[in-house]
């Protein structure tokens, strides 16, 4: 066991996090940090928040014993945590409702959001609608064009989604309109940012709100097999799930923690988004992480067959994980997840988010070098029905070749 | 006494406003830099802002994002200003400041950026994503190479705060005077006068007004309650455009002449 408290009061992990952020929002994120730290210890909040989660969400979500899978590997017990269960289909909206219920404790009845896939952008409007909430939602105008159906989901819902033309019209050019129409709007607006990231109190707000799953995890696996997990696989794109799922278990060193980046079309080609693999510490979107960049400090795309994954950075806490050596962080390529999208699929009839499919491809290699008296917990972050059309069309491409 | 302090000391004495105007270096390619920078010093700028051009410009509007972005394709990093500037320098006697991000200063490494930019006669930095919470990570090497960091207030920064960060400086306040990014805005919301006399009453530093100026009335009017004005994205327009007559006019806008 380890003791673990961070961040520290000014939001460091180590050297990363921190609040970079232009002099107007400081007003924003402090009032925001002491505010959720109010709120953190009020007891009718977090009874809200739970009663949100297990009535509107369907929280607790299961632990499954994937039993198909486990005799594939031929080694460790493989247990799936089922985020994809949850209502709009993925880990989002345990921090959206969080987050949210904080905004109108803040007397903000607006809400500024991100989204890349959209998934975000759909959890953040649907607690929206639930709370009569205003919503708007900056994506990126490439994103528009490949989720088409999330944007027409959010609309339905009564969020006003702004395509973003500006920079590399993807994700990170949605957190940069998202910030500016906070700067400029932070009086009646909060915003709701989607992953492990930007300013403090962001990163540990988030991850907070998360931790339902590894909380979770951790009670259900003790009363399953009587001890806890000897490895925990999770995706990494910003890192909220992951953060979610591992944080409770960072104290029990015993427990292997691992995440899994995208590593795209290889992780020495220009098409991946490795950011802890292949980045190196920089600021951008108020906090100092690891990122993609060129030499000069101009941030890079990234690139991955999954949208949530294709973000150039990573959370401070994080990159603090991979420094400090408590998490073990590797990549899966857009093949290989592809791979395991399909025998997910096969042999326990689940479709997984091919974001979750990166951490059951690695899963799948670690689990294989395991002993059969261990077991492996696998966070499934989200259900696959978002990514069908698009392995269909990958899928044809390699028959017809 | 540095050259930033200097110059506020002389425009006093003349009872003269400071015009600054800002210019993002390698837009219109880097070899232009110089005559831009003599061009504002002939029109009348008390001092000139450079601006470094980058990925992810959170705090600035279309204008400014786009000349980044032209700037960008055009090869120009940190880096290379630093030498442009470096082989200029002596050319232009007005103060220099840079507006960077922080992320390219981290990349190119904080010690070196301090020292080189010093070298390149640079006198002072503005770092727009770097709120005085955050400034141990550069703010004693810039001291220590006598390079002058500016910090900002915003009208969302309380009056404790304003006085608490007009004191960690030598140079100057730069006050935003608007609610949200750079870039030309038709009014200022009302009471932004009264606003600007508070923060020189709160600051022990001369004082400019920053973000949305775009015209010669709007200069001479927020100057009126300070102690001069930033323009960016007018400027930027206006070199676009390349009328020089224009620049000429609102530079020249604060000069006493013009004032009455």
């Amino acid at each position: 066991m380890i003791d673990y408290a961070l961040p520290n009061e000014r939001g460091h992990f180590g050297m990363f996090g921190g609040r970079y952020v232009p002099e107007t929002l400081m007003q924003p994120v402090l009032e925001l940090e002491i505010e959720y730290e109010k709120a953190k210890k009020d007891p009718e909040f977090q009874a809200e928040v739970k009663r949100l989660l297990e009535e509107y969400v369907g929280r607790d979500t299961p632990l499954f014993f994937a039993e198909n899978l486990t005799k594939h590997s031929g080694g460790a017990k493989i247990y799936l945590k089922r985020e994809d269960l949850n209502h709009t289909g993925a880990h989002k909206i345990n921090n959206a409702i969080g987050q949210a219920l904080l905004a109108v404790r803040m007397g903000k009845r607006k809400i500024v959001a991100e989204t890349g896939a959209g998934q975000h952008g759909v959890a953040t409007a649907t607690v929206c609608a639930l709370l009569k909430l205003d919503c708007i939602v900056f994506m990126g105008e490439e994103d528009v064009k490949r989720q088409a159906l999330n944007v027409f989901r959010m609309e339905l819902l009564g969020a006003k989604v702004v395509s973003v033309k500006s920079g590399s019209a993807t994700l990170k050019d949605a957190v940069n309109e998202a910030l500016r129409y906070w700067v400029a709007n932070a009086d009646d607006t909060h915003y709701l940012l989607g992953s492990v990231m930007g300013p403090h109190p962001f990163p540990m707000m988030v991850r907070d709100f998360q931790s339902v799953i590894g909380n979770e995890t951790r009670e259900q696996i003790l009363e399953r097999e009587g001890k806890l997990p000897e490895a925990v696989v999770a995706c990494i794109g910003g890192g909220s799930n992951s953060m979610g799922m591992f944080y409770p278990f960072i104290g029990d060193t015993d427990v292997k923690l691992y995440g899994v980046e995208a590593a795209g079309r290889g992780i020495d080609t220009p098409y991946h988004a490795a950011s802890l693999t292949k980045g190196r510490p920089g600021v951008v979107h108020g906090s100092l992480m690891y990122l993609l960049q060129n030499e000069d400090g101009q941030i890079q795309e990234a690139h991955s067959v999954s949208a949530g994954l294709d973000y150039p950075g990573v959370g401070p806490e994080h990159s603090y994980l991979k420094d400090a050596g408590r998490v073990i962080y590797d990549s899966i390529t857009d093949e290989q997840a592809l791979s395991a999208f399909q025998l997910l699929a096969q042999l326990e009839g689940i479709i997984p988010a091919l974001e979750s499919a990166h951490a059951v491809a690695f899963a799948l290699e670690q689990a294989a070098k395991m002993k059969e008296t261990e077991t492996l917990i696998i966070c499934l972050s989200g259900r696959g029905d978002k990514d069908v059309d698009t392995v269909r069309s990958i899928i044809k491409r390699g028959e017809s070749q | 006494m540095n050259r930033i302090q200097e110059t506020f000391k002389q425009l006093k004495e003349n009872g003269q406003k400071a015009f600054v105007p800002y210019i993002m270096a390698g837009d219109g390619g880097l070899g232009c830099l110089a005559d831009r920078l003599l061009t504002l010093e002939k029109f009348g700028a008390s001092l000139i802002e450079v601006g470094i051009p980058f990925s992810d410009p959170v705090a600035d509007g279309p204008v400014i994002q786009q000349a980044g972005i032209r700037a960008l394709a055009n090869s120009v990093s940190l880096r290379d200003v630093i030498v442009e500037l470096k082989r200029t320098k002596g050319n232009i006697s007005v103060p220099i400041l840079f507006m960077t991000y922080l992320n390219p200063i981290l990349s190119y490494g904080v010690e070196r950026f301090a020292e080189d930019i010093r070298e390149a006669g640079i006198d002072g930095c503005i770092i727009p994503d770097l709120p005085v919470e955050e400034e141990d990570i550069i703010a004693p090497l810039l001291e220590k190479a006598n390079v002058e960091l500016i910090r900002l207030v915003t009208l969302a920064t309380p009056p404790e705060r304003i006085e608490m960060i007009s004191q960690k400086g030598n140079g100057f306040l730069y006050t935003v005077t608007v609610k949200g990014i750079t870039g030309t805005r038709k009014e200022y919301q009302s009471g932004i006068g009264e606003f600007l006399e508070e923060v020189k009453r709160l600051s022990a530093i001369p004082v400019l007004a920053g973000f949305g100026v775009s015209n010669e009335e709007q200069a001479r009017e927020l100057a009126s309650f300070c102690d001069g004005v930033v323009v960016g994205s007018r400027i930027v327009e206006l070199f676009i455009k390349n009328d020089l007559q224009g620049i000429e006019k609102l530079v020249s806008s604060l000069h006493k002449e013009t004032m009455i």
